[in-house]
């Protein structure tokens, strides 16, 4: 295996009093996808800021591409920045500008290029997620599925070696849900880039990842290949792969005892 | 409790230092600042200018019963250029600024944040300071003393329309007294007035979407902040500029 894109090692992270990650270790291989799995609440989509620079770790490292992410001054962290891609739960389009616009946005920034291949290039990445079609549509006429393809190809625009998704089946219908399974390995196969994808859909990372990580109160309680996590004897990550209401993660926020708290 | 506000004013001084440089560069992209000056200004030109009209109308019939007690209703026209120029245009305009354009910005600015729009662009290594709000921000800023300038105009007409179509004062006089009594100071206070009164409105709208809680509860409520606190402040400056302009 050659030099890791992503490597975390011994991350604490909390806010205020509340800890979320106490001790986590993860690497991201190149060129594979890799899916970080866990209940809700245990900081997935923290663990995404994490290694984007937008927060901070209390402690421990975070390593991209070799270079370590909580010291870059921020100039450095933006050219970082360049070499990945992100895909946001909502999208998060830029809503006064067009389909087109936005997924020309990040070029627009960061080269100088003429209109014809500027425009040549934003087509591409549109076709590549079926919809260049819609490309004079602006965000608001846009179906959620429609919208997330949209923050694909942008998100791809700019070539990055590393791409991250961010619940990217949540609120899906099934169909939409497969075309962007189905984009989210093509992608990866066809550009070569390293992507990592933070979910907690079970079946549909099963179809994509080369690797997985289950997280659970701000730790790996598992890793492997899908079939090893799958066949895993462990009772939290059987609980979570089967979708059991009650176990080791229990069904009960914490509470005082339902008859004490009935009766006072 | 007690360092609550003092540790405010000190993170928007923080926020409009890192604003003012990234003003520059947002500057090399004029029309994204002529796109927000249409939207902070010529889209609060209807309000400004109705509202400059009755405020003149109003000035021109307390003015004329207050100068006719002493036959002095020839003065009408100093009065309420003083009145308009010194203090009426800039503070009522800056009022209205907040509530019409600032709302609008603290609450776009804010949906873009409780959007992750801000985070995207972050991402994509494109600052959002320099990107969304120093545009807004010069937007703001140039549009201030515009809306001022046919605010006072309008509420010359107004208090003209009053004075002399309905009072009856000598519209030579109204005029003639206005042209030699108004010095140019007192036009230079009144813009002095604007200019603070729209870095002052637009940094607060401005920072308080920028840094609203990104729900929709935050968002209403940093709406709400924007509007009483450019209020305030607007009403503060104004004396202290008043007291400086009066002590010189």
């Amino acid at each position: 295996m050659s030099d890791p894109v992503v490597q975390v090692s011994g991350l604490r992270y909390g806010v205020g009093r509340r800890r979320i990650f106490d001790g986590l270790d993860l690497t991201v291989a190149r060129g594979k996808v890799t899916a970080v799995m866990g209940p809700s609440g245990t900081g997935k989509t923290t663990l995404l800021r994490l290694i984007t620079g937008q927060v901070m770790p209390l402690e421990g490292e975070v390593t991209v591409f070799g270079q370590s992410v909580p010291t870059l001054p921020k100039l450095e962290l933006y050219a970082l920045r360049r070499r990945m891609g992100m895909l946001f739960q909502n999208g998060a389009l830029l809503t006064d500008l067009s389909v087109f616009e936005n997924v020309a946005f990040p070029v627009r920034e960061h080269a100088r290029l003429p209109e014809s291949v500027l425009r040549a290039l934003v087509l591409s990445k549109l076709h590549a997620v079926g919809l260049r079609g819609a490309a004079d549509l602006m965000p608001g006429q846009l179906s959620g599925g429609m919208a997330r393809r949209v923050a694909l190809a942008r998100a791809i625009v700019m070539d990055p070696e590393l791409l991250i998704y961010d619940e990217p089946f949540v609120g899906l219908d099934p169909i939409s849900m497969g075309v962007i399974v189905r984009l989210i390995r093509e992608l990866n196969d066809a550009l070569g880039i390293t992507s990592i994808v933070v979910s907690h859909d079970v079946d549909e990372l099963a179809l994509i990842s080369h690797h997985s990580y289950l997280l659970s109160e701000g730790k790996v309680v598992a890793q492997g290949s899908p079939a090893e996590l799958r066949d895993s004897p462990l009772e939290v990550v059987r609980q979570f792969m089967s979708g059991e209401a009650d176990g080791p993660v229990p069904f009960h926020y914490p509470a005082p005892d339902y008859l004490e708290q009935l009766r006072s | 409790m007690m360092f609550e506000p003092i540790q405010r004013i000190g993170r928007v001084g923080v926020f409009f230092g890192r604003l003012l440089v990234q003003c520059g560069p947002a500057l090399l992209r004029p029309r994204a600042v002529v796109h927000q000056i249409f939207n902070a200004g010529a889209r609060s030109l209807i309000i400004i200018m109705l509202c400059g009209l009755f405020v003149g109308m109003v000035l021109g019939l307390q003015g004329f019963d207050l100068l006719q007690r002493f036959g002095s209703e020839d003065a009408l026209g100093v009065a309420a250029a003083l009145g308009l120029l010194k203090e009426l245009g800039p503070v009522v305009t800056a009022l209205l600024f907040a509530g019409r354009a600032g709302t609008s910005l603290t609450s776009e600015i804010g949906l873009m944040r409780a959007t992750d729009q801000l985070t995207a662009m972050e991402i994509m290594a494109v600052d959002p300071l320099r990107h969304v709000v120093a545009p807004r921000f010069l937007g703001g800023l140039i549009a201030m003393p515009l809306l001022v300038a046919i605010f006072n105009l309008v509420g010359l007409f107004g208090a003209q329309l009053i004075g002399v179509q309905l009072m009856g004062v000598d519209p030579g006089a109204f005029w003639s007294q206005m042209q030699s009594a108004v010095e140019l100071d007192d036009v230079s206070e009144g813009i002095v007035k604007s200019v603070c009164f729209g870095i002052a409105c637009s940094l607060i709208a401005v920072y308080e979407g920028y840094n609203a809680e990104p729900t929709a509860a935050g968002v209403g409520l940093a709406t709400t902040r924007t509007v009483v606190i450019s209020s305030v402040l607007t009403l503060l400056i104004d004396y202290m500029l008043t007291a400086a302009f009066l002590g010189r």
